[in-house]
């Protein structure tokens, strides 16, 4: 008993009181889950990503005028000196955002000094000028999908270390889920995706895979005291609910980090800390119902198919 | 054994508290403490890329490195504190980092002109190539007004002197790329190699026109590839912002441990001062530039170094629950949960990694803090909050249980 811990199932579930069984219910999970996955994937094929300057290229400028103005006088001032794009308003109609082309120096200063005569005095020491030519974008897509991949290939390899390939398979699925999630949403609502959006991608595929490892942990410890008669599913079960507690908790410490850059952070960490709660809380959710029954799925089948076709007692 | 632990403890308490008071001075410090990036403080951060020569013959590493050189000296002009320039001869490019900036637009006029200097006779012809200029200053005229005096090299001189010889009286154009930067007469042959260009108004302007003769000499002419400008204010606007982001977001963690994991939560809030002091001093140390995201990093690692201490004392509950004593429960939880802690925090790591190798600029900043954190985290955990929970336990033998939060029914 040198290790601990030894709780049976039943003993599992007198101690939590919203105890139900979620490994049996798991198709109900797959089903909720492809719910929120599919319109998404379609929005995706349809109508993509709102792709920032970063991706595409162009020029970005933040002023901040000394008196409310409008987006109809800086339109025009943009087309007078021949150039259009998106303008955003903010914090009372002082500040905008302006998109355009990327701009050459010349061009820039043209329209700065335009807009300082037709629309209204800005405050030099609050611009912010962002310029990214479109080699530097295409090169961003790619460093952004290589990353993926050999983060995605560096994880499955840990875990067949630690654990065995089948749980790696599993995690990834899960993870891949949480990913699809994230950007089917940004993509389903539109919202502009910059650099920073590729570390938050990348950041949940680091740490929701830290919370299903919480879980799989458990059932690698729970799985080597099996005796032959007993259920993986009801093991599976016991070692999800086992973990609860430190599953929530973990994941809620960071979702109050996330929040506080969301709320109190300044504009560039916006959507990078949204993209990040949507993902964690994705995470979170798809280690207890996605990557868990997706390895009882597996060594289902995995367990069948030695035993000659034979069911098995779940 | 009761004493000795409670007198370890308030000793511990107290060198943290100093340990703390004493860091704030030499980290925040403008100067020598943390560097702070140009997102933060206002700065420029530009990405020149070399364009490919006309007749097509392919930029050497030779010419990167001289027009790293000639950007390097035009930065020192600009009095910028820390400024960093980094070639990548891959790619082709220079990347230059000047936080704290005070005149962003003025530095980037100064930089983007990074064309080719020629001469020019009043055809249009190249007669001289700035590649055969060595140096360009401006000064007091001997007469009156300001001029730019100009240097060649010996090869230069040479043809500088045959030069003036044939064009006597006539124009001689200096051009940046196809901008006519001035357009002198050439009153008598020069043949030693030490010209003057007269007609400044004001030193400035012969100042400016030096230093883009000097380093307008370029083996190769470059573009903007990439800008990214922020105006003073909005530095400190962001850093406003962010000081506020973390501050609430460790209160909030703060009290979400108290409230759920009682002392040892207490234990974890204290760990989290150490953890912090221990990542901030790495920052120093190895003068790690704090950037928007490089911040947005470290309150992350703060939200994922309490996760240490939940999955640790989750396990040690379990523990208790089955029967052991508040220490042994400690020992076996702690070493049975360091194993999942490692696990689950190797992952993690992996991206980060990933992240920093793949990433640029913001990236990489978000990316190194991130690490950084997770290393320390571990760090932490092991050493420290082990010891102080032994020390605590061990303060109490009849410790109750519920200290832990787990209630033992009979």
């Amino acid at each position: 008993m040198k290790t601990g811990h030894p709780a049976t199932y039943d003993e599992v579930k007198k101690i939590h009181p919203l105890f139900f069984n979620i490994m049996k219910r798991r198709y109900w999970w797959f089903a909720l889950s492809l719910l929120v996955l599919i319109p998404g994937m379609i929005s995706l094929f349809m109508q993509g990503l709102n792709l920032g300057i970063d991706f595409k290229g162009g020029s970005m400028l933040d002023i901040t005028f000394n008196k409310p103005v409008t987006q109809a006088a800086i339109t025009d001032t943009m087309k007078s000196v021949g150039l259009e794009g998106p303008v955003q308003l903010a914090n009372g109609d002082t500040s905008a955002l302006i998109r355009t082309e990327a701009l050459e120096e010349e061009k820039r200063n043209e329209l700065l000094a335009a807009l300082e005569t037709n629309v209204a005095e800005y405050d030099k020491n609050s611009l912010g000028d962002d310029k990214v030519g479109p080699a530097m974008g295409q090169e961003l897509t790619r460093n952004a999908l290589w990353a993926l991949l050999i983060a995605m290939g560096l994880m499955i390899v840990y875990i067949t270390i630690r654990f065995q390939f089948v749980f790696a398979i599993s995690a990834i699925i899960a993870l891949l889920h949480d990913v699809l999630i994230v950007v089917g949403a940004f993509s389903l609502l539109q919202w502009e995706i910059d650099s920073t959006f590729v570390a938050a991608i990348l950041t949940v595929f680091g740490y929701s895979i830290n919370d299903t490892v919480i879980i799989f942990d458990r059932i690698r410890e729970n799985e080597a005291k099996m005796k032959r008669a007993d259920s993986y599913e009801d093991m599976a079960d016991k070692s999800v609910w086992q973990t609860m507690r430190r599953s929530i908790n973990t994941s809620l410490t960071v979702l109050i980090a996330l929040l506080s850059i969301f709320v109190f952070g300044g504009q560039s960490t916006k959507l990078f800390s949204l993209a990040m709660l949507i993902g964690v809380f994705i995470g979170a959710y798809s280690s207890i119902f996605i990557a868990s029954p997706i390895l009882l799925e597996i060594k289902q089948r995995m367990r069948k198919s030695r035993k000659g076709g034979k069911a098995v007692r779940t | 054994m009761r004493r000795g632990n409670i007198i370890k403890l308030v000793a511990l308490v107290l060198l943290v508290v100093a340990a703390v008071a004493l860091s704030i001075k030499p980290l925040m410090d403008p100067e020598k403490g943390i560097l702070l990036g140009l997102d933060l403080r206002g700065g420029v951060h530009l990405v020149l890329q070399a364009e490919p020569n006309e007749d097509g013959t392919p930029i050497t590493n030779d010419d990167i490195d001289k027009a790293k050189a000639i950007i390097e000296k035009r930065v020192n002009d600009l009095g910028v504190s820390e400024p960093i320039v980094q070639s990548d001869y891959d790619k082709k490019r220079i990347v230059i980092d000047l936080a704290g900036v005070t005149d962003p637009d003025k530095a980037v006029d100064i930089l983007k002109t990074t064309a080719k200097l020629t001469f020019r006779d009043p055809q249009g012809n190249i007669v001289l190539e700035g590649d055969d200029l060595k140096d360009a200053k401006g000064g007091q005229g001997q007469a009156s007004g300001y001029v730019v005096n100009l240097s060649f090299s010996s090869e230069g001189a040479k043809k500088f002197g045959e030069l003036t010889t044939q064009l006597i009286g006539q124009k001689l154009g200096v051009y940046l790329d196809e901008d006519l930067l001035t357009n002198p007469t050439v009153n008598t042959p020069i043949l030693n190699g030490q010209a003057e260009i007269t007609g400044y108004a004001t030193l400035e302007e012969a100042a400016n026109d030096a230093v883009l003769m000097r380093s307008g000499s370029l083996p190769v002419s470059m573009s903007i590839a990439e800008k990214r400008q922020v105006g003073a204010s909005l530095g400190v606007d962001s850093l406003n912002k962010s000081i506020y982001a973390g501050a609430y977001g460790v209160i909030f963690i703060f009290l979400f441990m108290l409230i759920f994991y009682r002392v040892p939560g207490a234990v974890a809030n204290f760990s989290l001062f150490v953890y912090a002091l221990i990542v901030l001093w790495i920052f120093w140390m190895f003068r790690v530039v704090l950037t928007l995201p490089g911040i947005a990093g470290f309150i992350l690692s703060v939200g994922m170094a309490v996760d240490f201490n939940i999955i640790i004392y989750e396990r040690v509950k379990e523990e208790i629950r089955a029967g052991k004593s508040l220490r042994a429960g400690v020992e076996s939880g702690f070493s049975r949960a360091f194993i999942t802690v490692i696990d689950a925090h190797v992952t993690t790591l992996i991206a980060a990694i990933t992240l920093f190798y793949f990433g640029t600029g913001a990236i990489q900043g978000f990316a190194l803090t991130l690490g950084i954190g997770i290393i320390v985290t571990l760090f932490t955990g092991i050493t420290f909050t082990r010891q102080v929970l032994r020390w605590v336990v061990g303060a109490n033998q009849k410790m109750n249980t519920t200290w832990f939060g787990v209630r033992r029914d009979a």
